[in-house]
This record gives structure tokens, C-alpha cells and sequence, in this order.
């Protein structure tokens, strides 16, 4: 089932959660919404779930309009943070919940569904404490039970509320791999919200990033970060050295100074250039685009780290420099970026 | 292993482990000569005096048709009363907790007032209220119904005075119910009954088994406000608590004691089955 996301637009108060926002969701797939707290990707979540009506616009399920309809009736399969299990009720009954609560016309023989519970259970691999209550599990096997019990009612979409944001490191990434296994087994469309960019880019088919109820960039994990749209995207996934520079005509001057770096397609102002700490040669100071003194090194690895301080500013950067690379500290050093972006501010 | 074997020869008799929480010892003596003080030595007194009886004197003056009667009186009043008071307070918990309202603060606070009342003012309220000329018993006596002077008249007094502990034991579960909870049932398909009957209920069933109890005591023992509306015809409207009274009153310790030794027993047994089937809810709910 296909997700269609029609500008929408929520409101809480003054305060834009989502500001006309578009997405489409192809069936099958795995999609992350990833954004820093506050970016409106849970209120997203809760739109399309039909926990939260937007002040505007249009939520398609497979073409159909879904914005008339109540949480009951969009058949989402919905995993909180939190678990949210039924304390009251053991593994079992918490999977067979929506199976019980049925319309009486549709609802299952005991035996039938038994067998739906235990194969889900299976499928969590926890069949073996069916009998337990919510509070004898671990965090990661609460969760499990949730994504089983989400499951249970076969639903057309599956969305996941930070499903791994309460559990230890390890756990988590246990479970994610799990989940990306799950999902290639079954295919249900499936929509997870998280502020951890590892787990984004590990487990999404495709990531959106958000920020201050906006969508960023939409791509593929490898996209996102290869070739961020805007800024905000190259700041917020992995490591970025920053620096702020101005454009004139096509070129970028720092601090006054041109740098023989282009940006063509950026319009004269105030910019900032952006460079991955590995895409940095190393060089004479003459003619590199860069000038700066190295001041510390340290690190582990096939790579050191280098501060070094930007002539014409008080900016220290960080590189990464191979470690057969002679760097001493003291040193007067070019920079030359090999890969960079420049996005006007504003 | 040698330390530990060490250790054994050397203080053999230290086998308990120290508790983590510091000051068992003391607490437990504090608590148990405070139980005793002021729970445990009033009481035996009660049997000792019930003692200069002999059984067959003993059983006479319980099984006396006035006793028996003031017993179902309370007890069944009580309970009917506890009954009423666990749906209405459950239902007041709920909407105080659930909705915003205004005069919800107000409300809120005149749940209280059952606790603050001196039982006394309460009953002779409640007595000019439903007498044949008040404003509600006037209305009331058009429609037949005679509430004042009438076992009807305890069970107002009673749903009166145990309001507030179902109200109060009651609330504090709601507001600590998680709203994803039933959010989540929602999405797997509940309608909101069925949210309602099986996942809101369950969770709450332990706090209105203790709101149950407790405003069962409460009317079992009560007394004040009681006697101005009860009327208090021997073997009609008389409460057990009251029969006590008139018994002191004739110098008949003896008698009155033996009275009072029943209902505590009685009490003790209804409150001991509550409490089990509490302890069985709240194993039920995950809660221990």
C-alpha cells in the first residue's frame, strides 16, 4: 500500500509543526524520517496514523483519501517509543489483542487465531514466554512483542515511532538489523521516525530528512549523505567542516581572500563551505586554496586527526590526514579541498 | 572460595546477609509497638471484657433478634451503600480526571467535604433535606418515597459519607494512565468500549477495590451522622454502632462489648477477602 502525503500543514498554537509537506511513499518500502527533535517527524507519524489531523491538506492510502477516516479504521500497525504494552495482559493476549477486539462478523475461531498469534510469535522469536507479563521482559523483547502485536492485525502500513530509542546500544543494533530483515520477509510499506542518522541510513530504503517541519532532502541512504541539497542535510549527517566564506561571481573568498575555489551556481553573498574531514589534501602552503597552522594531532586509526588553525579568522578545523602523511604540529599548511559544496546563507 | 571459607570458620553465625535498605530493625519495632499501643491493646481489651461473659450469655445477646437485625443493617447498608459509591466515584474520578470543565477545580475540591464535615452537621443536614418538609424530601414524599427516619435515610447518610475515599483512591490511576496506551488500542482496531472495558478497567480495578474497602469501613463504623436521619426504630432503622451506645448507656459493657466484638470480626473477614481479591488484580495487571 502506497502512502501519499498532500501538502499538509499542522499548527500547534503559533508554532508550525509541518509546513505544507510532500511525500510520497512507494509500496514495499522502508522509509526513515530522520530529523533532530522537534523537526515535526513524529507529528508526521501521528498524521498518517491518524492520532493527529493536520490543519490542511491530504493523506492517500493506495490512491484512496484516508483523511475522513479514524485511527480504527486506516488499519496501521502503530510501535511506540515506549512499548505502550498492556501490562494486564500476558505476550499472548497483547499479541492477540487487535485480533480479539474484531467486529464479531470478522472475528477468527480461537483456533485460527492461536495459530495466527503463534506464528507472529515465532516470527519474534518469542514463543517461548508467551505466558509472561509485559514487566518479567527486557526492554528489546517489549518491543518485539509491540512490533508483533502491531503486526497481528495485518495492517496496510506499519509505522514506527523511534521503535529503538529506549533500548541499549547493542539491542539496538540487534533489532534494527532484525527489523531489516523482517521487512524483506514481509514488505509491508513501513514508516520509522528517528533522530539516530546511523540507523536511518542502516535500515531505510529511502531516508527524508526534516528540519523545523520542512522536508529537507528525500533520497536514498547513500544520497543523503553523497550529495546533501542544502546545508542543513550536509551539517546534520555525518561530519562536516564548516566554514563560513562569501561568493562573488562564482568564486568563493575567505576572509576577503580568493581561495581559487568555484561555486557557479551559488548566488554573490554570504555562504558557507562545507567539506567532509576526509576530503582534505594536505600540502605547500602556496597556492592551496587554504591557508592554516596545524596545531595538535591525535587520533587512532588509518587516519589522524589534525586542528589547524585557518589564517585571516580564529576557525580551528578538523582533518583527517593519512598517517604516512608527515603533519607536525607548528607546521604551516595548505588545504585543499578535494570534494566540497557551498550553500548560500539564508 | 578460601575467603569465603575463612570468613564461615571464623563468624559462623553471620549467615544473614544485611539488607541494602538500612534501618529494618528499628522500624519494625517502632512500627509494631505503635500497632500495638494503638491498635492491639484497645482491642484486647474489647475481648476481655467480653470475656466476664459466658458463651452461652455471649451467643444470646448476638443472636438476640435486635442485634441481628442492627448487624444486617450495617452490613447490608453498607455494602449496598460501598456499591453505589464505587460506581458514582468511579464515574466523578473519571470525569474530574478526563475533562475539562468549567467549575472542575470547584468540583474537585467539594469531593472533599464527606472527609472535613464533622458527621454530625452532615446527618442533620441531610436529615432537613429529606424530612417530609425539606426540599428534597418534600419532593420525594410526592412520589411515595419516604427517605428520613428510613433505612433509605442511612443508605443516603452512607454513599454520603464514603464518596470521597472512591473519588480519591481512584483518581490518582487515571491521571497516571498512559494516553498512548489507548492510542495504541485504537490503532489495532478497539472501539473506544472496548479500549474502555479492556484496557482502561482492567488497570484501574485494583484502585476501585480499594476505594470499595475503605468506604465500606467507613459506613460500617459510622455513627454521627447516622442517628439524626435513621430514625432509629429498634429492629427498622437501628445501626449496630447505635445499639452499642444505648447498651453503654444501660451500664450492659459486657453486652455492648460483645456486639462490637461481632461486627469487628465480621469487618475483619469482609476487609481480608478484599484484600485478596486486591493482591489477585493487581498480580493480574503486572502492578507486583
Amino acid at each position: 500500500m502506497d502512502i501519499g502525503i498532500h501538502n499538509v500543514t499542522k499548527r500547534f498554537g503559533a508554532f508550525a509543526a509541518l509546513d505544507n509537506v510532500d511525500l510520497e511513499v512507494r509500496s514495499g518500502e522502508l522509509v526513515a524520517l530522520l530529523g533532530p527533535s522537534g523537526s515535526g517527524k513524529t507529528t508526521l507519524l501521528r498524521i498518517i496514523a491518524g492520532l493527529e489531523w493536520p490543519e490542511q491538506g491530504r493523506i492517500l492510502f493506495g490512491g484512496e483519501d484516508a483523511s475522513e477516516r479514524s485511527v480504527r479504521e486506516r488499519n496501521v500497525g502503530f510501535v511506540f517509543q515506549h512499548y505502550a504494552l498492556f501490562r494486564h495482559l500476558s505476550v499472548f493476549e497483547n499479541v492477540a489483542f487487535g485480533l480479539r477486539v474484531r467486529p464479531r462478523a470478522s472475528r477468527l475461531r480461537e483456533s485460527e487465531l492461536r495459530e495466527r498469534v503463534e506464528r507472529l510469535l515465532d516470527l519474534i522469536q518469542l514463543r517461548s514466554i508467551a505466558d509472561r507479563y509485559p514487566s518479567q521482559l527486557s526492554g528489546g523483547q517489549r518491543q518485539r512483542v509491540a512490533l508483533a502485536r502491531a503486526l497481528a492485525i495485518e495492517p496496510r502500513v506499519l509505522l514506527l515511532d523511534e521503535p529503538f530509542g529506549a533500548l541499549d546500544a547493542k539491542v539496538r543494533k540487534e533489532l534494527r538489523r532484525w527489523l531489516r530483515n523482517l521487512h524483506d520477509n514481509i514488505h509491508v510499506t513501513s514508516v520509522f521516525v528517528t533522530h539516530d542518522q546511523e540507523e536511518a541510513l542502516e535500515v531505510a530504503d529511502r531516508v527524508v530528512v526534516m528540519d523545523e517541519g520542512r522536508i529537507e532532502q528525500i533520497g536514498a541512504p547513500q544520497d543523503v549523505y553523497e550529495e546533501p541539497a542544502t546545508a542543513f542535510v550536509h551539517a546534520f549527517i555525518g561530519e562536516s567542516i564548516i566554514i563560513p566564506v562569501t561568493v562573488e561571481k562564482g568564486a568563493v573568498l575567505h576572509a576577503g581572500k580568493p581561495t581559487s575555489l568555484g561555486a557557479p551556481d551559488v548566488q554573490t553573498g554570504p555562504a558557507r563551505l562545507f567539506i567532509r574531514p576526509y576530503d582534505v589534501g594536505i600540502g605547500m602552503p602556496v597556492n592551496a586554496a587554504l591557508q592554516g597552522t596545524v596545531q595538535r594531532l591525535h587520533g587512532i586509526g588509518a587516519a589522524r586527526r589534525v586542528e589547524i588553525l585557518l589564517a585571516d579568522s580564529d576557525q580551528t578545523i578538523e582533518v583527517d590526514v593519512p598517517r604516512a602523511h608527515e603533519v607536525t604540529a607548528g607546521q604551516r599548511v595548505g588545504i585543499v579541498p578535494l570534494r566540497y559544496r557551498v550553500f548560500a546563507d539564508g | 572460595m578460601k575467603y569465603r571459607a575463612t570468613m564461615g570458620a571464623a563468624r559462623p553465625r553471620l549467615r544473614r546477609r544485611p539488607s541494602v535498605l538500612p534501618g529494618f530493625g528499628i522500624t519494625l519495632g517502632v512500627t509494631l509497638t505503635w500497632l500495638a499501643l494503638i491498635v492491639l491493646i484497645p482491642l484486647a481489651g474489647l475481648f476481655l471484657q467480653t470475656a466476664t461473659l459466658s458463651f452461652a450469655e455471649f451467643w444470646a445477646i448476638v443472636t438476640s433478634r435486635r442485634a441481628l437485625n442492627a448487624f444486617k443493617l450495617s452490613f447490608g447498608l453498607s455494602l449496598v451503600a460501598a456499591v453505589i459509591n464505587l460506581v458514582f466515584g468511579g464515574l466523578v474520578a473519571w470525569a474530574l480526571v478526563r475533562y475539562q470543565f468549567p467549575g472542575r477545580r470547584l468540583l474537585d475540591a467539594i469531593v472533599d467535604i464527606p472527609f472535613a464535615l464533622p458527621t454530625a452537621v452532615a446527618g442533620i443536614a441531610l436529615t432537613t433535606l429529606f424530612a417530609e418538609n425539606g426540599w428534597l424530601g418534600s419532593v420525594l414524599a410526592l412520589a411515595g418515597i419516604k427517605v428520613a427516619f428510613t433505612p433509605l435515610g442511612i443508605l443516603v447518610a452512607l454513599v454520603f459519607i464514603g464518596l470521597p475515599f472512591v473519588v480519591r483512591t481512584v483518581q490518582p490511576v487515571l491521571l497516571d494512565l498512559d494516553a498512548e496506551l489507548e492510542e495504541v488500542a485504537a490503532t489495532l482496531g478497539a472501539s473506544r468500549w472496548q479500549t474502555f472495558t479492556r484496557v482502561i478497567l482492567p488497570l484501574v480495578v485494583p484502585a476501585l477495590l480499594t476505594g470499595f474497602a475503605l468506604a465500606f469501613a467507613r459506613a460500617v463504623g459510622e455513627y454521627g451522622s447516622v442517628i439524626f436521619i435513621a430514625g432509629n426504630l429498634p429492629n427498622v432503622s437501628e445501626i449496630a454502632p447505635l445499639l452499642i451506645m444505648i447498651r453503654l448507656e444501660e451500664f450492659k459493657y459486657a453486652d455492648a462489648t460483645a456486639i462490637a466484638v461481632v461486627m469487628l470480626i465480621a469487618s475483619f473477614l469482609i476487609l481480608l477477602a478484599i484484600n485478596r481479591l486486591q493482591r489477585w488484580s493487581e498480580l493480574r495487571t503486572g502492578r507486583l
